[in-house]
């Protein structure tokens, strides 16, 4: 485990898909976070943990190079944020699409491939290669059955599943997930966390999932990142979901439990993630 | 005689046809991006705007482009960004925009001592007397505005189903949103000149409405949304020459009729499909 702040001088970086040093974010006077040292290395499963506006959310979109940084540096795939962003795949933390949304997910799919061009779909050639590319990543996701309905009247597992696609149809090298699993029922977690696995072994593509509760991925993660008052703890899920770290970067005792399942639960904190299942209810 | 032969049938028909490819396609996206409030906004927009040109002794298109784009570019300018969007404000200074030009409106046609009738016509709209001068500077703002679409089409469409992804994906979706209701403003001031300010939500509103509900393909969706536009206008004007009623109520009425038709038919499609909803698998 790799305490924020000790940089490891030993790892070769040249190899690194993330590669921080020193990152910290400010909204105005606000600090939100500082000091976080990432080393991500390729294929790798990582999950970005912490309570309600902790900022794991920005912590992405420093990845994006939207969000810019107050001190430090982020190399994302050997460039500097945001130079390499047509290389990445990117699910935003949302809710369902409009339940009136008539666009086919088919189309919404074919938007990550071809909607940054300008100008009018004239090629056939080009064309057919688009319909091909989106096909394929449709049925790798499992969605062809129903990609061809509007968008807005499946329900949020088929939904995430099509944005998957979409972030996926470029093939990208990395992929930044925003809690795709929230708002889905626990059959549909655990599908769509496979899926994300599957991606991640089979294609070699490096995933960084941002999640509220780490127990459907936790058989997959190779490292999590615990985002929580201002600081960030980074190393190999055992090392870092556990009482002893988890009540340093709180400041206050916090319990990690172990369910007989082997479910990890956070108890003692008032925003711990695992025990915030309802926080959408209201 | 045949109605081809009198030369102000031909123009209405030109000048709607323009007005109907233009709303058509401007009004898919303005469907699809749920900003018929703004869409309804701009239209009334150009009636103050007509009105004041009057006024002044100027041509009333002036005062439709003039007032449409630049209340476009007010509502664009203040409503929040992508992300902290609360709808709410949008729709507050939207309603702000039109209350006001409303007034205007009021005022500038009591300022010209009421014609009633050239009152009349700026509302509900006057398919007939349309010169060729007309016609020529309709199609001089619909070209431009129709390839500034067609370059934009694409990402516009990203921008508007996910405007979150598109932004990260390094599209202008703000820019982008100005740049839309520009050209909306343009279409709903083109239609008005046509339909009227009162009645421009039967081409900007129902064709495009209709064809989102017969299909999900974004091109053909807007290709269908054109062909309906073009055909309820054609049939209203036909309709209007063979008798003593206005083309607008004929257009308003069928752009009507088949928008109820298609989301009658789906309605009863859906229905003779409702079976035993079958279980979907819980894990892939
Ligand atoms: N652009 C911004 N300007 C000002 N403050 C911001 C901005 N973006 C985020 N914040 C604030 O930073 C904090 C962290 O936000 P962020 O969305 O990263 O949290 P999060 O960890 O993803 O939370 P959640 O679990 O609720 O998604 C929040 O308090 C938020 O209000
Ligand atoms: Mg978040």
């Amino acid at each position: 485990m790799k305490p924020a702040g000790v940089v490891s001088d030993t790892v070769s970086t040249s190899n690194e898909v993330i590669h921080a040093r020193g990152a910290s974010v400010r909204f105005g006077d606000r600090l939100l976070w500082s000091g976080v040292d990432l080393h991500i290395g390729p294929g790798t499963f990582t999950a970005i943990l912490g309570p309600n506006g902790a900022g794991k959310s920005t912590l992405l979109k420093v990845l994006l190079g939207l969000q810019p940084l107050a001190s430090g540096t982020v190399d994302v795939l050997g460039a500097p944020a945001g130079a390499a962003r047509r290389r990445i795949g990117y699910v935003p933390q949302r809710g369902a699409f409009d339940r009136t949304l008539r666009i086919r997910g088919l189309d919404v799919v074919r938007l990550g491939l071809d909607g940054s061009r300008w100008g009018l779909p004239l090629s056939a050639l080009r064309a057919r290669r688009t319909r091909e590319a989106v096909a394929e990543v449709v049925n790798l996701v499992g969605a062809t059955q129903y990609a061809s309905r509007p968008i807005g009247g499946l329900s949020g597992g088929e939904q995430q599943r099509l944005v998957v696609a979409q972030a996926l149809v470029r093939r990208p090298e990395l992929l930044l997930l925003d809690e795709p699993l929230d708002s889905l029922d626990l059959a549909n977690q655990a599908a769509v966390a496979a899926l994300v696995q599957r991606i991640c072994r089979e294609r070699g593509v490096t995933v960084v999932m941002v999640a509220h509760d780490v127990n459907p991925i936790l058989q997959f993660l190779d490292e999590v990142v615990y985002v929580a008052r201002g600081k960030a703890v980074v190393g190999a899920p055992n090392e870092v979901i556990t009482t002893q770290t988890l009540s340093a970067l709180y400041g206050a005792r916090v319990e990690v439990l172990r369910a007989s399942d082997g479910r990890l639960v956070v108890v003692g904190t008032p925003e711990a993630p695992a025990l915030h299942a309802d926080r959408h209810a209201g | 005689m045949t109605l081809f032969d009198y030369p102000f049938m031909i123009n209405a028909l030109r000048a709607g046809t323009i007005v109907a490819v233009v709303s058509g396609a401007m009004g898919w996206f303005m469907v699809l991006r749920r900003q018929t409030f703004a869409g309804h906004t701009l239209s009334l927009v150009g009636f103050p705007g007509a009105a004041g040109a009057i006024l002044l002794g100027l041509a009333p298109a002036f005062g439709y482009f003039g007032f449409c784009i630049a209340a476009g570019v007010i509502i664009a300018m203040a409503s929040p960004p992508v992300g902290s969007a609360l709808y709410s404000e949008e729709s507050a200074v939207i309603g702000s925009v039109q209350a006001f030009s409303l007034a205007c409106g009021f005022l500038f046609v009591n300022l010209y001592h009421g014609n009633l009738n050239g009152l009349t016509n700026l509302l509900f709209g006057s398919f007939l007397g349309i010169t060729n001068g007309q016609v020529v500077s309709l199609l001089a703002v619909a070209v431009p505005a129709l390839v500034a679409l067609g370059l934009i089409v694409r990402p516009l469409l990203f921008a508007s189903v996910d405007p979150e992804v598109a932004a990260a994906a390094g599209i202008p979706v703000r820019l982008l949103a100005v740049i839309f209701l520009l050209l909306l403003g343009a279409a709903a001031a083109e239609a008005s000149q046509i339909t009227g300010s009162l009645l421009v939500f039967a081409l900007l509103v129902l064709p495009p409405a209709t064809a989102h509900v017969i299909t999900g393909r974004p091109l053909l969706g807007i290709a269908l949304s054109v062909v309906l536009a073009v055909a309820v206008t054609w049939a209203g004007s036909v309709m209007a020459y063979y008798t003593p009623y206005p083309t607008g109520a004929f257009i308003t009425t069928l752009s009507f009729a088949a928008y109820v038709a298609v989301r009658g038919i789906r309605v009863l499609n859906a229905r003779a499909r409702k079976g035993p909803v079958p279980m979907r698998e819980a894990l892939t």
